[in-house]
């Protein structure tokens, strides 16, 4: 499902002394299939743009197209269910919406939202629970005995059991320890390609968006600084210091072999490999430009 | 949401009222609570009125933003001048209809009754208005210490007011954080019967109760750890001044008390 905002302007509170501007002019396509980070500083306005992905936020101005669904500020929306259904949002901190008895129910509480009879939605929570690396057994216990790790496993199954086509992420990773990070990472990644998810990553991690997204969205200030792929955003790395954003390491190592070396290297590296390839080449004197 | 609410509400800007110290808001907020009740006649209510607007003005917060936040109480207001409108048969009569009459004295009774109660709220919204919760409640405390001498827990009262209007914004947050993510997961808060309704706040208030609860631990911990026993002792980082102005507005007051006293009938 193609996710388009066209010109959208949102304005939280608008109308009173406490009116702020969010976002301005953003456009930004998701087409299908395809693995988007948003990234941008705390205020940058990247969390507004998520809560348009699925109409929870209507733009104060221009238009979201979700599917063959236009949001606009004009008119009030009806039946948002199914694309609430289609696109499932993991907020930040999302072990803090788990409310029920046990995992389970936790679990089917989604898809059964969505109209999901029991028996299928029961099948459904085991399905995700093991997607996410939990044991099965974890389904009978009380959420707020697991682990923090673990919680947020499960609300993060609880997203997957509504079977969205969009996987709308807001930075869930925040707050794991390093291992949980990748492992986390890992298994979005691996859910992106098993079943052809589109996949929009919102993050601070530019380690993160470099590694799995096809396409790189920079927020700043409310607005899109700069769109595309990882090799054309990291190919100059200046603005994004500039901006105090981060850089992946990998890269800012590139920078400083160039300079010292006076010698550019052939492609913009973005994993370690890649790079130790390319130094390798280097050094042993394969005369590049 | 909560956008155009203002009841309990702090507009930050520089003006005369948010310079005043809250003590004397508070005194002042007390005071003309007392003398609303001592206007009888049209001059008089004029002369509140107005006093009110010049204080409105004063807050520099838009007026339009006041009123529209006011909309609330509005109902109320109207209900309690129409019980007056027909419960009040004073007067000549002015017009009939059913078993409707309404006498003159009704509708004196209505305007005025209900003028009184937009005053008082529209006052009393002035002062949360310019005022910050902490300076209220610092306010609050130093004027009611001298109730500490018949053993009144004034600075732990004070206490639970800060920590309780400190957290009102937070749980704002917390409850529209947490309702974003139950409707992102399916859930109709603003639609559906009632029962469905009903039904959506549990995923709302379980998480909300954990949270709070968890909370109020950290806060606890944290207290401790810097080292708080209660007031005995304490200094305060906020200094309470009295100033100029202050004692402007407070003769300002007096002068408003005394012209109503002799206007009254």
């Amino acid at each position: 499902m193609d996710i388009s905002l066209q010109q959208v302007e949102y304005r939280y509170q608008a109308n009173t002394p406490f009116e702020t501007l969010a976002i301005q002019d953003v456009s930004i396509d998701f087409p299908s299939g395809q693995y988007y980070a948003i990234i941008g500083h705390t205020g940058s306005g990247k969390s507004t743009v998520l809560q348009h992905l699925n109409a929870i936020l209507r733009p104060t101005k221009g238009i979201v197209q979700i599917g063959d669904r236009t949001v606009t500020n004009e008119k009030k929306q009806k039946n948002l269910k199914e694309i609430r259904r289609r696109v499932g949002i993991v907020f930040q901190f999302p072990e803090h919406q788990l409310f029920e008895e046990t995992v389970e129910k936790d679990i089917c509480f989604g898809p059964m939202n969505f109209g999901v009879s029991e028996e299928k939605a029961k099948e459904l929570a085991r399905k995700t629970i093991k997607q996410v690396g939990l044991p099965e057994e974890i389904l009978s216990k009380s959420p707020f005995d697991l682990s923090g790790g673990q919680m947020r496993r499960v609300a993060i199954a609880g997203v997957l059991a509504m079977e969205p086509d969009v996987l709308v992420l807001d930075e869930p990773t925040a707050g794991l320890d390093p291992r949980g990070r990748r492992e986390i990472m890992e298994m979005f990644y691996r859910l992106h390609k098993e079943r052809n998810l589109s996949t929009i990553l919102v993050t601070h991690s530019m380690e993160d968006a470099a590694r799995y997204a096809d396409k790189i969205v920079i927020m700043h200030q409310g607005r899109v600084y700069k769109e595309g792929t990882a090799e054309e955003i990291f190919a100059s790395p200046e603005g994004l210091i500039e901006l105090g954003l981060d850089v992946p390491e990998v890269v800012r190592f590139q920078q400083k072999v160039e300079k010292t070396f006076g010698k550019k290297l052939s492609k913009i590296c973005l994993t370690l490999d890649e790079l130790t390839d390319e130094i390798k080449e280097l050094l042993r004197g394969g005369d590049r430009k | 949401m909560m956008g155009k609410f203002i009841i309990g509400r702090y507009v930050p800007a520089d003006s005369l009222l948010h310079r005043m110290d809250p003590r004397s808001k508070l005194i002042l907020i007390f005071l003309f609570v007392c003398i609303v009740f001592v206007a009888n006649n049209p001059v008089t209510y004029g002369i509140l009125l107005l006093y009110t607007f010049v204080m409105a003005f004063l807050s520099k917060v838009p007026l339009r933003f006041i009123l529209g936040g006011l909309k609330p109480v509005l109902w109320l207001i109207v209900f309690t001048f129409i019980l007056h409108l027909f419960l009040t048969k004073d007067g000549a009569l002015l017009f009939e209809w059913g078993w409707f009459e309404v006498y003159e004295g009704g509708v004196r009774q209505g305007t005025f009754i209900s003028l009184r109660f937009f005053l008082l709220i529209l006052m009393t919204s002035l002062l949360t208005l310019t005022t910050t919760p902490i300076e209220i409640t610092d306010g609050l405390e130093v004027l009611l210490g001298p109730l500490k001498k018949i053993n009144f827990p004034v600075h732990e009262l004070a206490l639970m007011m800060s920590i309780s209007l400190r957290f009102i914004p937070t749980l704002m947050q917390e409850t529209d954080k947490i309702m974003k993510a139950q409707t992102a997961r399916g859930v109709d808060f603003s639609s559906g019967p009632l029962k469905t309704r009903i039904q959506a706040i549990i995923p709302l208030l379980v998480p909300l109760f954990i949270s709070s609860f968890k909370r109020a631990e950290e806060l606890a911990v944290a207290m401790e750890a810097r080292g708080y026993r209660g007031g005995e002792g304490r200094t305060k980082y906020r200094q309470l001044k009295w100033t100029g102005l202050d004692t402007v507005m407070m003769l300002a007051f007096v002068v408003v008390t005394v012209t109503l006293f002799i206007l009254r009938t």
